[in-house]
């Protein structure tokens, strides 16, 4: 469909319908593009938002990341002179940029969407062709409003059964990694698929695809449904009227063919899964959160300072934080909250939740979420990446314990020598009231 | 237009930085990102491993290694440049003068940055790197990695060989396909009307 020429064999030209930029690596593209005098082929399929440096605290103005001023500013000046919409630090609308891109109805079943981050795959939960690409790549598209790509070879993950109370997208996605390794989806464009995925909402499915890419797939995705179309229904920049009609009908025939043949199969049973939590330096290096640390991988043992033979469950911990694009949205926010309420996070643990976009934020206020967090302890922040990961300025103390509700574990991803657990919110929430990782089960017991 | 100095032939010291899922975090950290450009970033690739606190050189990391400073060849684990899609890994390891990484596996934006900017992303079985010795040449052309008395073949597809070998750039290559994009378009309006958007300010 979205084939413009064939270049080769396996090689397109393929048409990108959305291209979003973050200030991080849009602005270099942006900035790379004005040098040679290339402009932008249509800015009004072009939006941008700056997440990943801003400031999270109340009364923000911009970064406190030294030198990030110069992002804000590039991606500032080159939007502007663009015309590229722009969702900028104290926009209402402003958020992550796989958050706020499907609340406005900017990615829409089976468009091609592209960003200059890895977590692009997020958005395969509309059933869109979404991945990240480089930031030369986002010049491409922005300067054609094409791609020149190779064909991804294609994957199945189906997931069966029905998940346990207490156990999430997020531990899902950590069981994958666990069993079939952080390179195991290489090269592949994976749908998630079976009675455990279709029976997840919208939000669900997006912390499921954005852990696409630590899988080292090129995008995940979920064949849309009423529920996708229900989402999009009177989103910002999603079509109305009769158009929508004709939209809806189209994205009706998107499913993949019954008897589909794909390259890979894996099957899960999602009814066997447990709260999940990573004990290394690699998303594949999680195990529930009951079981052993195996011993396996001395460098990742000695980075996080984990023990062989012992259950993590237990092990103090310095900082929780709930947020990032994998688990920052209201459903989120409610899960953790219900867990906190009326209970107080641990002496000594510092403990942040930083809503996934203003709008999110907005939300979770209407419903009261926000008191619960500053009750129990909690920082409660406006938007942006934060914690997620460090780019400099203020942050978590080397060798730092955090339990997280992102993406990434790597050695020094929140920070030089800080040790990242990553986990659902509801077992980072558990583990702030305990003081120690825990068992989410128990506490809602 | 040329992209960065196309890369027929690489030959010289493979420095061995032999670790799965070294990820891009590692090869730049974020914190080393100072500015708004695809340059001043050498100084900064690695830098979690290559400097103990006060940046000082660790003398255990490879790169520390007089014998393989400045190596224009890496030798890598499985799921080489995993993570963050940031470029400023592949504008580092360029700046650094790696024109080259052999490595069982890439991660795909990764491999992708590579090509676009002037480093060959070789793909070869562990067992073939671990015989590699302290020389290597890469032959792109010929698609070869020779060292000592051991040769081997590698696949790359053909795009991205030939991107390297010129050094072409990808965009000035598109744009000679300015008809059929608008022909795509044209069809496309009729089909598929909801993409198209109107310019907001
Ligand atoms: S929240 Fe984290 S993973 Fe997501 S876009 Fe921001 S920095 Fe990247």
């Amino acid at each position: 469909m979205h084939v413009v020429a064939r270049l080769g064999p396996r090689d397109d030209l393929i048409a990108i319908d959305r291209v979003f930029l973050h200030e991080r690596t849009g602005s270099v593209a942006l900035k790379s593009l004005a040098a040679v005098g290339r402009p932008v082929a249509d800015p009004a399929r072009a939006f941008a938002v700056t997440d990943h440096i801003v400031d999270t605290r109340f009364g923000r103005t911009g970064t406190l990341v030294p030198g990030g001023g110069a992002f804000l500013a590039a991606t500032r000046e080159e939007c502007a002179k663009a015309g590229i919409r722009l969702f900028d630090v104290n926009d209402p609308d402003q958020g992550i940029v796989h958050v706020i891109s499907p609340e406005l109805g900017v990615v829409l079943p089976g468009a091609t969407l592209v960003c200059p981050d890895s977590h692009t795959c997020t958005q395969g939960a509309f059933g869109a062709l979404a991945w990240g690409i480089g930031s030369t790549e986002a010049e491409h598209a922005l300067a054609t409003g094409t791609l020149r790509m190779t064909r991804p070879k294609t994957m199945r993950v189906t997931f069966t059964g029905a998940l346990q109370p207490g156990v999430t997208p997020k531990d899902m996605m950590l069981a994958l990694l666990s069993a079939h390794g952080a390179g195991g989806g290489k090269g592949h464009a994976v749908e998630f698929a079976g009675d455990a995925v279709a029976a997840l909402d919208i939000e669900g499915r997006l912390t499921l695809c954005n852990m696409a890419t630590e899988f080292a797939a090129m995008t995940g995705f979920v064949a849309p449904d009423a529920k996708v179309f229900d989402y999009l229904m009177g989103r910002r920049y999603a079509p109305t009227g009769e158009e929508w009609d004709a939209a809806v009908a189209a994205w009706r025939d998107l499913r993949s063919d019954q008897g589909a043949v794909f390259d890979r199969e894996i099957v899960i049973d999602a009814g066997a899964i447990a709260p999940m939590v990573s004990w290394g330096t690699s998303p594949e290096d999680s195990l529930p959160v009951d079981a052993a640390v195996p011993d396996a991988k001395p460098a990742a043992l000695a980075y996080m300072g984990v023990t062989p033979g012992r259950r993590l469950a237990g092990t103090r911990i310095d900082a929780a934080f709930i947020g990032s694009c994998t688990n920052s949205r209201v459903g989120d926010l409610r899960r953790a909250a219900a867990l906190v309420k009326g209970r107080h996070v641990a002496p000594g643990v510092t403990a942040i939740v930083v809503p996934g976009s203003m709008a999110v934020k907005r939300a979770a206020e209407a419903e009261g979420l926000d008191r619960i967090f500053i009750d129990a302890g909690f920082e409660w922040r406006m938007s942006g990446c934060a914690l997620c990961f460090y780019a400099g300025g203020p942050g978590l103390a080397p060798g730092a314990r955090v339990i997280s509700s992102t993406n990434r574990n790597f050695e020094g991803r929140q920070g030089p020598g800080v040790r990242t657990h990553l986990a659902s919110p509801e077992t980072v929430a558990a583990s702030a009231i305990a003081g120690t990782i825990a068992d989410p089960r128990e506490l809602a017991a | 237009m040329t992209a960065f100095p196309p890369v027929p032939l690489v030959e010289g010291v493979a420095a061995p930085l032999i670790r799965d899922n070294v990820d891009t975090d590692a090869i730049i950290p974020s914190r080393e990102i100072k500015g708004v450009g695809k340059t001043g970033l050498a100084s900064g690739l690695f830098a979690g491993w290559r400097y103990t606190e006060g940046r000082k050189p660790d003398p255990d990391f490879v790169l520390n290694d007089p014998h393989y400073a400045h190596a224009p060849i890496l030798l890598g684990g499985a799921n080489f440049g995993c993570g963050s899609s940031r470029e400023h890994a592949v504008w580092a390891l360029h700046e650094y003068g790696v024109r080259a990484v052999i490595a069982p596996s890439f991660a795909p934006i990764f491999a992708g940055n590579c090509v676009r900017n002037g480093i060959i992303p070789v793909v070869l079985d562990a067992a073939t790197i671990a015989w590699l010795g302290h020389k290597v040449t890469i032959d792109l052309l010929a698609q070869t990695v020779e060292s000592g008395d051991v040769t081997a073949h590698f696949v790359i597809d053909p795009e991205a060989k030939a991107m390297l070998a010129e050094g072409l750039d990808a965009i000035a290559l598109t744009m000679k396909q300015a008809d059929a994009i608008a022909a795509f378009h044209a069809r496309d309006r009729v089909a598929r009307p909801w993409i198209y958007l109107e310019r907001t300010s």
